[in-house]
Order: C-alpha cells, then sequence, then structure tokens
C-alpha cells in the first residue's frame, strides 16, 4: 500500500468528520420534528390548561398563557365549592388507586406462576394452553359487558369494587401471562435443573430462584397493567356506582357533559391530572421497560 | 350482671343503629343520569334537595357523553347483572321498549300516580308516554316537555341586515341567501347526528306538513318515506346544509349556539335548552335574541325527559321509587326545575307567570297544537320510534346532510334501512 | 400422593387462571355466538332464529362501511407505526445524550387515555380552531387542512392520532431489539465493506423479525379494539365516514336495541382476528420449541 499524502489524510478526515458533524445534525433536526409531533398535544393541554377562557376564545392553541392561572387545576381537582352537578377528580382518584392496586398484583402474580409453570415444568399441551390464555388479548370488551354483567350479578358482586377488581385481573390475566412466559423461556432450564437436583421444590424454585431475576419482566408487566386499568373506561362506568367509579368515569362526566359552556381550560387539567400517574410510571420506569422489553416478549 | 350489661350495650347499639339511619325513613335511590353541568345540573339538584329534604338518600350515577350514549351502556349492565338502578333518565318508547323485556312489573309507582291522580294532571299524548302494561298502568314519571322545533336568531343581525324573522321556508331561504352574501354564516349547526335529525325533523313538518310527518316518521309508511314529499325534504336538508360553514361536522351545539351569540351566525335549529346558554350569558328574548317556531302549519315536536322505575328488591328502594315520582311531579318542582332548564312543565296547572316569553309561547303553542292535531313526538328525540328504526333513519339523514349525496337517493335508502328494522 | 401432588403441580397452579379463561373468555365467545343466532333486540333472548342477524349484517352498508374503514385504518396504522418505529429506534439507536428524555417524549403518549387524546388532538385538527387556524394567522391565508370534517378523508385523522399513541410503543420494541443483536456482527459486515444502508437492510432487519411480529400482534389488537378514540376524535363522523366495527357493534347493542346483529358482528370480528392470529402464534410456537 502507498504511503498517504499527510495533507491529503488530513483533509479526507476534516471532510469525514464534516460529513459526520452534518449527519449528526441531520439526526438532530430529524428527531427533534418528530419530538414536536409529539410533544404537540401535550403542549396544547397544559398551556390550555394555564389560560383563562377569554384568552382561550380570542386566541389560537398555540399562544402561551398571557397570564399563568392555576384556577382551572384547582376546579378540576376539587371542584367549584358548589354542590349542583360539580363533577370533580379528587374522590374518584383515590377510588381508581383502590381498584388498580389489587388488580395489578394479583393479574401479575398469577401471570408470572402461569408463565413459570408454562416453560420450566414441561407438560403435553402446555403450548396448546398457553395459545389458548393468548386468545384472550383480543376480546373486544364491549362484546363480552354483558355476559360479565351478568356473571357478576349472580356472584352479587356487580356494583362493587371487588367485580371491577375481578374483571381487570381476568382479563390482564392473558397478557401477564404472555409477558412472564416469553420472559422465562429464555432463562436457561440448567438453573432449574440444579436447583431440582439440590432437593428444592415447585414453590421454592418459583420464590427463591426464578422470582428474584425477574424484576425487569416484573415492571414491564406492572407498567403494562396500571396503564390499561387506570385508563379503563367502559368497564369502570358499567360495574360500580356513582360515587364509587374510577377516576376515567368522573373525567369523562367532566369533559364530555353536552350542555353548557365548556370549560376548555378545566378540561384539560382534568385530562392532564388524570393521566399524572401513568405519566409517572413511564418516566420513572421507563428505563426497566426497555430492558425488561429486550428479555421478553420481543425475541418471543 | 354480665348479662344485664350485655342486655344495655345491646339496647344501646339497637338504638344507635336505628338512629343513625334515617334512610330508612324516606328510601333510598340510585338515579342514573346525564345531567353534569350547567342549567340541567342545576335543575336536578333541586329534585336532589326535595328528596333528600323528605328523608331520602339520594345516591348519584352519573354517566355522561353522547347525550347519553355511554350512560345506556351502563344502564344495560346493571339491569343485566340483575340489580337495575332506582330511576333512570328514559323516555319514549324506550320505557314501553323495556316493559316488553319483563324488566319494569309490577310498576312500583302506579299506585301514587293514581292517588295523585296523574291522570288529570298530565294532557293524555304526555300521559300515554309514562305508561305501561298496554298503556294501563304508570312506570314513568315526566319531568318537562320540550319544544323542538324552534329558530334562534340574533336580533342584532337580522335588524343590521334589514330581515325580519321568517315564517315561511322560502322566506327563510331568502334571507339566508341575503346573510350569507353580507358575510355572515346563515345556519350555525353541530354535525352530529342527533342535530342532523333534530332539523330534519322540523323541515319535515315544515315542508312535508304535520300529516306527513304522522304518516311517514311515525307510522313509518314505506309509500310516504320513498316518496315525493320525501324528496322535497331532503332538498331543503341541501340547502340548509349550504348555509353552515366549514366547521360544522362534530360540532358541539351549545358551539353553534355560541356562534348565534356572538354574531358570526345567524340562525340555529335547537330545541329549548339553547335557551339556557342565551340566559347564561345574560341575552334577553325580543332583545337580544329572537325565538321562534320553526315554519309549518301549527306543528309542535315535543320531547318529555322522564325517569323510569324498574322492577326492585327491596322495600328501601321502593319506597324511594314512590317517593322520587310523587316529588318529581310536585307542583313546585316542575315550575323550578323547568325554570332552571329552559323548558315547560308537564303537568297542566303550573302557573306560567315566572316563565320568559318563549316559554308562555311554547306552552300556548303546545295547547293549540294539541287542539288541531299538530302535536307530535320528537323522532330524533327518541319520543316516537324505538330506537333500531330511530337510528336507522338518523343514519340515513347524517349520511344526506354530510354529502352529496342525491334526495331521491336519500329517500330510497330510507325506505330500505326502515324495512330492515321492521 | 405426595408424588402425584409435586408432579401435577405446575397443571393444579395453572388450573384456577386457565378456568377462570375458559368461562370469561371462551365462555362468553360461546354467548355471544349464540345469541348472534336469537332474535334478541333491547336485552338477551334466547330464541333460536338461524342466520338471520347474519344475513342482515351483511345487507347493512354501514357495516360494509365500517370493515372498509377497519381496513384502511389496519394497513396504514401498522404500516407507518411500523416504519416510525422502526425509523426512530435506529436514530435513537446511534448512542446520544438525550436518549432516555427523547424515549420517554415518543412513549408517553401510550400512557394518555383515550379520552384525553381524542380530546387535545380533536381540537388540534379541528379547521376553526386548530392547526388550519394557526398557519392561517401566521399568514398562510390559503391554507387548508379539515381533514377532521371531510367525510373522504375523516379516517385518516384517525390514523393520525392513532399513529401518535402508538408507534413509540413500537419503536421501544425495535430499540430493544437493536440493541440485543450483537455488535460484532455489524463489525464483520463493515470490514467486508458493506454500506450502512444495506446492513440494516439485509442483515439487522430481518433479525428482526420476532419483533416485527410482536409489533404487528399488539398493533392489530389494539386496531380491532378501537372504540374509544373514535368516540372521543370524530364519533364516527362526519355523518358516517368514520365508522368502524366496534363503534358499530357498540352503537348496534347498546343504542339501537338490536343486541343480536351487534353479537353477529362480534362473531365476524372473532372470526378475523382468529383467522390472522392463529397461524401466526402456531408458527412462532413451533419454532420456538424446534429452538430449544
Amino acid at each position: 500500500m502507498q504511503t498517504a499524502d499527510p495533507i491529503q489524510m488530513k483533509a479526507l478526515e476534516r471532510s469525514a468528520s464534516r460529513k459526520r458533524t452534518f449527519y449528526r445534525w441531520l439526526l438532530f433536526l430529524i428527531l427533534g420534528l418528530f419530538g414536536i409531533y409529539y410533544l404537540a398535544p401535550m403542549y396544547v393541554m397544559i398551556v390550555t390548561s394555564l389560560k383563562s377562557m377569554e384568552e382561550i376564545r380570542q386566541g389560537n392553541l398555540m399562544t402561551l398563557p398571557g397570564e399563568i392561572m392555576f384556577d382551572a387545576w384547582k376546579t378540576a381537582w376539587s371542584g367549584r365549592g358548589y354542590a349542583a352537578g360539580d363533577v370533580f377528580l379528587r374522590p374518584f382518584f383515590w377510588n381508581s388507586i383502590k381498584l388498580v392496586v389489587p388488580a395489578v398484583v394479583i393479574s401479575t402474580f398469577f401471570g408470572a406462576l402461569n408463565g413459570y409453570a408454562l416453560t420450566k415444568w414441561r407438560f403435553k399441551g402446555d403450548n396448546l394452553l398457553f395459545l389458548l390464555f393468548l386468545f384472550g388479548c383480543f376480546i373486544p370488551y364491549q362484546a363480552i359487558l354483558l355476559p360479565m354483567a351478568r356473571t357478576l350479578g349472580m356472584m352479587g358482586i356487580s356494583n362493587s369494587i371487588f367485580g371491577l377488581v375481578l374483571v381487570h385481573t381476568v382479563y390482564g390475566l392473558s397478557f401477564t401471562t404472555m409477558f412472564f412466559r416469553n420472559y422465562y423461556i429464555s432463562i436457561p432450564d440448567e438453573m432449574i435443573k440444579a436447583a431440582r437436583i439440590d432437593g428444592a421444590g415447585f414453590f421454592k424454585i418459583f420464590f427463591k430462584v426464578l422470582l428474584p431475576i425477574s424484576s425487569p419482566i416484573i415492571v414491564v408487566t406492572v407498567i403494562w397493567q396500571f396503564t390499561g386499568i387506570w385508563n379503563d373506561f367502559l368497564f369502570g362506568s358499567s360495574f360500580s356506582f356513582g360515587e364509587s367509579a374510577p377516576i376515567q368515569v368522573a373525567l369523562n362526566n367532566m369533559v364530555l357533559t353536552s350542555t353548557s359552556v365548556k370549560e376548555y381550560n378545566v378540561d384539560m387539567a382534568a385530562a392532564f391530572i388524570a393521566g399524572i400517574p401513568t405519566l409517572l410510571v413511564y418516566v420513572f420506569a421507563g428505563k426497566y421497560f426497555i430492558r425488561g422489553l429486550t428479555a421478553g416478549s420481543v425475541k418471543g | 350482671m354480665y348479662k344485664q350489661v350485655l342486655k344495655i350495650s345491646a339496647g344501646f347499639i339497637l338504638a344507635a343503629g336505628i338512629s343513625a339511619s334515617p334512610a330508612f325513613a324516606g328510601g333510598e335511590a340510585e338515579v342514573l343520569h346525564w345531567w353534569t353541568s350547567g342549567g340541567e345540573a342545576k335543575a336536578l339538584k333541586v329534585l336532589k334537595d326535595d328528596f333528600a329534604k323528605n328523608g331520602g338518600t339520594w345516591k348519584d350515577m352519573p354517566v355522561a357523553g353522547g347525550g347519553g350514549d355511554a350512560a345506556m351502556v351502563t344502564l344495560k349492565a346493571r339491569i343485566v347483572s340483575g340489580d337495575p338502578p332506582t330511576a333512570a333518565q328514559i323516555k319514549g318508547p324506550t320505557i314501553q321498549e323495556y316493559d316488553d323485556e319483563g324488566v319494569v312489573g309490577p310498576y312500583n309507582i302506579h299506585s301514587v300516580a293514581t292517588a295523585e291522580n296523574w291522570d288529570a294532571l298530565l294532557s293524555p299524548q304526555v300521559a300515554n308516554h309514562m305508561k305501561c302494561d298496554g298503556f294501563t298502568k304508570y312506570c314513568a314519571a315526566p319531568v318537562n316537555i320540550h319544544r323542538i322545533d324552534w329558530f334562534w336568531a340574533n336580533k342584532k343581525v337580522l335588524d343590521a341586515n334589514g330581515l325580519k324573522m321568517p315564517t315561511s321556508w322560502p322566506e327563510f331561504n331568502a334571507a339566508a341567501t341575503k346573510l350569507k352574501a353580507a358575510g355572515i354564516i346563515p345556519f350555525a349547526h353541530g354535525g352530529q347526528p342527533w342535530q342532523d335529525a333534530t332539523v330534519f325533523e322540523a323541515v319535515a313538518i315544515g315542508i312535508g306538513g304535520n300529516d306527513f310527518y304522522r304518516k311517514a316518521i311515525m307510522e313509518l309508511d314505506l309509500d310516504a318515506l320513498g316518496g315525493s314529499t320525501m324528496v322535497k325534504v331532503f332538498d331543503q336538508m341541501r340547502i340548509l346544509q349550504g348555509f353552515t360553514d366549514e366547521g360544522m361536522p362534530g360540532r358541539d351545539w351549545n358551539v353553534a349556539t355560541g356562534m348565534v351569540m356572538n354574531g358570526k351566525a345567524a340562525f340555529q335549529i335547537m330545541g329549548d335548552w339553547a335557551k339556557g346558554e342565551f340566559a347564561n350569558a345574560g341575552l334577553k328574548p325580543g332583545i337580544d335574541y329572537y325565538c321562534l317556531p320553526t315554519p309549518s302549519n301549527h306543528g309542535y315536536l315535543y320531547n318529555v325527559d322522564s325517569f323510569i322505575f324498574y322492577s326492585m328488591k327491596g322495600e328501601n328502594k321502593i319506597e324511594g321509587q314512590k317517593l322520587l315520582a310523587s316529588l318529581m311531579m310536585g307542583k313546585n318542582f316542575q315550575k323550578v326545575f323547568n325554570l332552571y332548564k329552559g323548558s315547560i312543565p308537564a303537568r297542566l296547572d303550573v302557573p306560567m307567570d315566572e316563565f320568559d316569553m318563549c316559554a308562555k309561547g311554547s306552552a300556548a303553542d303546545l295547547n293549540y297544537a294539541a287542539m288541531t292535531g299538530g302535536l307530535l313526538p320528537s323522532f330524533a328525540h327518541g319520543m316516537a320510534l324505538k330506537l333500531a328504526q330511530k337510528g336507522a333513519i338518523q343514519d340515513v339523514v347524517t349520511e344526506h346532510f354530510n354529502s352529496k349525496m342525491s334526495s331521491k337517493e336519500a329517500a330510497s335508502r330510507l325506505v330500505r334501512a326502515v324495512k330492515d328494522t321492521l | 400422593m405426595f408424588y402425584w401432588l409435586q408432579k401435577n403441580l405446575p397443571k393444579i397452579v395453572i388450573a384456577p387462571s386457565f378456568a377462570v379463561i375458559l368461562w370469561f373468555v371462551y365462555g362468553f365467545i360461546l354467548w355471544t355466538i349464540y345469541i348472534s343466532f336469537t332474535n334478541s333486540k333491547m336485552l338477551p333472548r334466547y330464541d333460536f332464529v338461524g342466520l338471520k342477524q347474519h344475513i342482515r349484517l351483511w345487507s347493512q352498508w354501514r357495516w360494509y362501511n365500517a370493515v372498509e374503514n377497519l381496513l384502511i385504518f389496519t394497513v396504514l396504522f401498522i404500516a407507518i407505526c411500523i416504519i416510525i418505529g422502526i425509523f426512530l429506534s435506529i436514530l435513537l439507536d446511534q448512542k446520544i445524550r438525550a436518549e432516555g428524555f427523547l424515549r420517554t417524549v415518543y412513549l408517553y403518549p401510550m400512557a394518555l387515555s383515550f379520552i384525553v387524546t381524542g380530546t387535545a388532538w380533536k381540537w388540534i385538527l379541528n379547521p376553526t380552531m386548530g392547526i388550519q387556524k394557526l398557519v392561517r394567522d401566521w399568514g398562510f391565508t390559503d391554507f387548508t387542512f379539515d381533514w377532521l370534517v371531510n367525510r373522504d378523508m375523516s379516517i385518516y385523522t384517525i390514523v393520525i392520532a392513532a399513529v401518535w399513541q402508538s408507534s413509540g410503543f413500537v419503536m421501544a420494541l425495535f430499540l430493544a431489539g437493536l440493541r440485543s443483536i450483537d455488535d460484532e456482527i455489524i463489525k464483520a459486515a463493515k470490514i467486508d465493506g458493506a454500506s450502512l444502508y444495506s446492513i440494516y437492510i439485509t442483515i439487522i432487519l430481518p433479525m428482526l423479525r420476532p419483533v416485527f411480529m410482536s409489533a404487528i400482534v399488539i398493533l392489530l389488537h389494539i386496531s380491532i379494539k378501537s372504540y374509544d378514540l373514535v368516540i372521543a376524535l370524530t364519533a364516527g363522523g362526519p355523518g358516517t365516514s368514520s365508522d368502524m366495527p366496534a363503534v358499530y357493534m357498540t352503537q348496534m347493542a347498546f343504542h339501537r336495541s338490536e343486541i343480536a346483529l351487534a353479537s353477529a358482528s362480534a362473531v365476524m370480528m372473532f372470526l378475523t382476528i382468529l383467522a390472522i392470529v392463529v397461524p401466526y402464534l402456531y408458527s412462532e410456537l413451533r419454532r420456538q420449541d424446534a429452538n430449544r
């Protein structure tokens, strides 16, 4: 190979690095544009919630509030102080928490147990069983609303928090089982075999060997379930009554009322407040989400 | 000694238990509705307060959205689960539909209705809507009468353009054309299916006449549905479409009213709950805005809001139903409720002096129309037809209004759609 | 006895969940299928009328319209989400500092409920209040963007909002997949002189086949269940131009007192899901077993 001319080399390097910088800037530009697409609605929501109704009527979507007012937020959270059809979010917030926590815990636990049993203890028909579980992910909830109502009625829990927890747990089982099964299947069987040789039984292996290394997928499952159950409207409005309804029902009652002046700022503030828990969950656990996905459903 | 203490404590507990639950005095009621804001919520609060004053416990069950759409889902779920709400905001033939399914008997409130002689307090048409079991037993209580076919107009805009309120459809078309040329949106409209249907039925009685409406819409005569009169009705709908603005589809009705209020638009066709919007903004009828029935031959399209009372388990709840029903037909309640809601009382003997001029006009028109056969149940608001048929007609109407479909095509689709549901 | 317990413990452990699924999923599906053969109107009735409701279903132009919309929506929704997802994940994979922040930005839409998404986008896409007004205020008075109120284009606005909500999740899936690919393979290809572009096309993307499958399954299930978003954004309008099967089914069942007809449409939806999902899952599981 010829020894390259040092000046030429330098020139090539410079143009290469300029090219890299150019691509780098292009990268940021594209990512930034997409960022705007994703952030725009949230920007609109927050900005509107901080404006007064006058400003909203006169201006357009994108303008910043002339004067930042948190009144809309206060109204959305704790109401207007009079009780005439006043819907606000605070009591319903806790209803949702009371509902989500048990449902998530139970469905996650059983999902883990099922995933474990399906993958580390092979038996005839275990794949078919898994397939049957999976199909449950696709059921449109409106289609099963009535038979569910009948069943809950027969069980006597059609109008209580127990009914809602049962419904969400049941339909979460398909997803949680899928997540854990796909995660455990990529964990080497050797670990289990070693533990068995050491004399450990079914449950001991589960609690002492598998669960400790399951944190990524547990986080994934919890996030998925939390989001789905917190954001549910259909089951919440059908199987709970008035004051014990979850937060989306209250949000719906605030935002979709069909009479009188729509207070857009209150609507947006309410929508945002209702979305804060899930947002928080995503922000803080986002890291784990990626890690969990790598080890779980992605590779199949 | 021990036994004595036990007895005394038991006595205390029992006493405490009894005194701590006033609910038993007036019954309890779980009420499903979607009146969650504004004038409607205020109106409902009157009922809530009345109920509480009489010792009842009110459990609120609001489900807003789509003018009751979401509430219907909740309601069916509750009924199928065997635990219907004590009272639900149901009106029109749907009441009888539920009766057909067998979930309303044994008509718990009929005893109250006979005791208070509702037959004498309500016009026969309204009373019939409230009865089940072949129109013999009361199973629902009416709280108001809404008129649907109103024109609402901005007085200043009309004055500025030298126009008076139109008393015929051709007059309206001419006025609207003039306004359009002057840069005003002639017709403020919210393009949601129920609003399209509202306009349609007003046009139907205006262009086709009261008897046409009766034959085509109420009796579902297929020839009338597909005939030349229906084509003319659709023609006028097409003309009206030309007077709307581009933001029409999906717009909420109160936003359209807002357009009339601030002068961007001139006219709106809407039921008299629109009055509440004007009132809330401090506008006065005759001074800032006009309310006039849409052109027709003394037709009057009505909607009666009511609450149905399902069959119930538990003395407490049945007590609650009876109390609610009685309160709903109370004279003072009917007055105050309707003052807030913008409608007129269903009960015939309520003094009207506190009502504004639109309401007074409505009451007078109601009586006249009842006498001359122009009192017609609104199909768009669920008073005339079963839900399946109402929905089928609504689908065609809204499709036609939001497209360039020909009137003939619309009429023939109407026939097909209705046939399918029969 | 103890041995039998030990041997069958896995099955015993799964049994409760399976029993629950059997009842609440399959039992209900069977119930729905049965109802689709009855004359149920407002509440369920158990008379048998054969295929009447199914025949009715396929003679309704509204149903055809909904099915057509579902096809348009599903194809666009899945294709765009995957393209954007891959694109963004590749970009994010370039080891930039703001990765964590940007990832959250792209992912957060999924955390919001459909009511929120629909309301916000309804505003943004409304010609008299949103983007069109904004751009016109900036001076471009001829700019039109009225898809939301245009019956031919309304279905595409649902695509816009739905893509916004779900593409971040697809991006996350692909990002995880990309991260799990061995760098050695890429280095080797580079040494062999392959361009970055062809490396991606011929090596990396094929290796991500499982990710494609997962993404498609998840997106498909979101698409079939689309109800809240449609209602919040367009309510199926203008007219019924953006109607979808799930909306049709709900309206028929709960607002038209046509439960049997609605069940027939639900049966159609089940069959479609069956036809697409089962072969995929079956082949996936077969492949996994082969690899064990």
